[in-house]
């Protein structure tokens, strides 16, 4: 299946191992640094492997610095193992191997191939279903601060309520941090992890479809701040909604049983693919 | 299901109907036989509670609540009986916290090791492994605490008694660490792979992810597996009537002896009291105080449990 095309290839390891002098790595991402063709990564030829089924085959997919990326295709076509793929969470269960790279700028490191625990600091996470932890509203936005040696009280006070604005939920609860975030509505649990992810800075947000759990009204709210974010950090989103792809993604890729189809501006894919396969599910004959 | 209008009776033959009626008796037949074997248990804890209050009450006819609870002599079979029960609660919660001592560092670290870290083939063996830890008869746990514990701590504690509170204490510890890991793991267990997966996320590491995530998340599940620990630890027997000697004894020095509630009640039930007697109320009332204490700690340890259970 692979023929002799291998540059890197990992077994995953299994074990997250807490980053060593990393903090000196987080904000090296300054605004300023040139990313080459304005990509802020890169993936190339990357498959993947649960165990012995394969479920990505040579993936080739540029994501854009700053720009929404949406990730479509039908159940099973591969699209969150890819996403999973950047942040490195298929290391967290046995028997998973990556093969190929995912080229991270400016740096220019195969992200499949260095420390996990490293890859996941300098990229966050949203998913599908909300996952607050079971702690108070503030204890979840600084939950990712502490980790990367923040822990004055004046820095994480201004942390947390900068993420809670950028989510567009501090109004709703600046008059209850210290409450349960169980307390809330899942539509704001969402827009609290959306906020926990953002309080790091990370580069880049993973997006695993945040929506799908949602009502339409809280989906809107989400939407809109995709695009808002879009302008600060890069976002790579998996959706199940084509709408939604085309509401608020730059770029668009298709796939396809584990292969990437077609990738172009989210304009272009939706209304000019290239591949007859894009056009099929596109306009709704399968998936 | 078994009411058939009578349309559908006709469409349906003789045999069917009697395979039908045979089936809703022995439907109706479990269900009486299984309803009688639950009450059985329920006759008999409460056959028991009444026997503790029925027969502790003359006690206290002759005992005022208030000696009862601030002697601190216990002395049933001298001249001068004098009935302070906390002499045998100190020596029961002594022993007890110790135990909680070691079982709840260890019992944790045990959980969080099952868990978090170790690959299902490990777990699915160490599991049957503790279950086994659990089987061994407490007996046996007495004797290894007097007769091998004992000896081996008085090499660096020269004051320690022959009978003393910290053998048992330990060995106790030991005893119910198999219990405690195990609940604790289930708790923990039960945490949604999701959550965890948000703390890797952010970058986390393993040990990050079960304080920060896994064990808040199971908090009271582990509150609960431990509380339950607790009143187990309360109401052994052997260990203590063993190791800790049978005298009565206000302390909370764990290098002396001390007898506990079930040591003395053991002691008495050994003995030959005259029925009716005070001294052989005073086992029916020490019984009523131990039902109370572990009585608290499981409701306690019930309604975290079923606290954790809604949790998610």
């Amino acid at each position: 299946m692979q023929p002799n095309l291998r540059p890197i290839t990992r077994e995953t390891t299994d074990v997250s191992s807490a980053p060593g002098d990393s903090n000196a790595d987080l904000h090296r991402h300054q605004e300023s640094v040139p990313l080459p063709h304005g990509n802020r990564a890169d993936v190339r030829k990357l498959s993947f492997w649960y165990g012995k089924t394969q479920a990505l085959k040579e993936v080739n997919l540029p994501v854009v610095d700053r720009k929404v990326t949406a990730l479509i295709g039908p159940s099973g076509c591969g699209k969150s193992t890819l996403l999973r793929c950047f942040n490195r969470m298929h290391d967290l269960y046995p028997g998973n191997r990556y093969d190929g790279e995912i080229r991270l700028y400016p740096e220019d490191e195969n992200l499949v191939a260095i420390d996990p625990g490293l890859v996941r600091l300098r990229i966050g996470m949203v998913f599908q279903k909300p996952n607050p932890f079971p702690k108070s509203i503030y204890a979840n936005v600084a939950a990712g601060l502490e980790v990367r040696g923040i822990k004055k009280r004046s820095v994480l006070d201004e942390r947390v309520e900068r993420a809670l604005r950028h989510a567009a939920l501090w109004d709703e609860v600046k008059d209850r941090l210290n409450g349960s975030a169980y307390g809330l509505s899942g539509g704001q649990q969402q827009r609290l992890c959306i906020a926990r992810a953002l309080a790091p800075e990370p580069e880049m947000i993973l997006f695993d479809e945040p929506t799908s759990a949602l009502d339409p009204l809280a989906t809107a709210k989400i939407e809109d701040l995709v695009q808002q974010l879009a302008g600060e950090v890069t976002i790579l989103i998996v959706t199940h909604n084509m709408q939604q792809a085309s509401r608020i993604s730059d770029f668009t890729a298709f796939m396809l049983m584990g292969e990437m189809v077609e990738y172009g501006n989210t304009d272009q894919v939706f209304t000019a693919p290239e591949d007859p396969r894009t056009d099929q599910y596109i306009t709704g004959r399968f998936g | 299901m078994s009411e058939i209008s009578s349309a559908e009776s006709e469409l349906i033959g003789g045999a069917t109907r009697q395979f039908l009626r045979r089936r809703a008796f022995w439907n109706r037949f479990a269900a009486y036989w299984l309803l009688a074997a639950a009450l059985v248990s329920v006759l008999v804890t409460v056959g028991i509670v009444y026997v503790l209050v029925t027969e502790s009450l003359p006690f206290f006819n002759q005992v005022s609540l208030v000696d009862f609870l601030t002697d601190t002599q216990w002395t049933p079979m001298f001249e001068n009986a004098r009935y302070g029960v906390m002499t045998l609660v100190s020596a029961t919660l002594t022993v007890a916290g110790i135990a909680l001592a070691v079982a709840i560092p260890a019992g944790l670290a045990l959980a969080i090791y099952l868990s978090e870290y170790a690959r299902p083939a490990v777990r699915e063996s160490v599991k049957p492994l503790l279950e086994l830890l659990e089987g061994v008869p407490t007996v046996v746990y007495g004797f290894f605490a007097l007769l091998f514990v004992t000896p081996l701590l008085q090499t660096f504690i020269p004051g320690l008694a022959g009978f003393n509170m910290l053998a048992p204490g330990l060995v106790m510890g030991i005893m119910i660490l198999p219990y405690t890991a195990s609940v604790s793991e289930d708790a923990m267990r039960a945490v949604p792979m999701g959550l965890r997966e948000a703390g890797y996320a952010l970058g986390y590491s393993r040990f990050r992810v079960a304080t920060r995530v896994v064990i808040p998340a199971a908090l009271s599940g582990i509150t609960a597996a431990f509380i339950l620990g607790m009143s187990r630890a309360v109401g052994e027997t052997m260990v203590v009537a063993i190791a800790a000697g049978q005298n009565p004894n206000f302390t909370f020095n764990p290098t002396e002896g001390a007898a506990t509630i079930t040591a003395y009640i053991v002691q008495m039930a050994m003995g030959d009291l005259p029925h009716g007697s005070l001294a052989y109320q005073s086992v029916f009332a020490a019984g009523f105080v131990l039902f109370l204490i572990t009585l608290t700690f499981n409701l306690i340890g019930f309604f975290l449990r079923r606290r954790f259970r809604e949790a998610y």
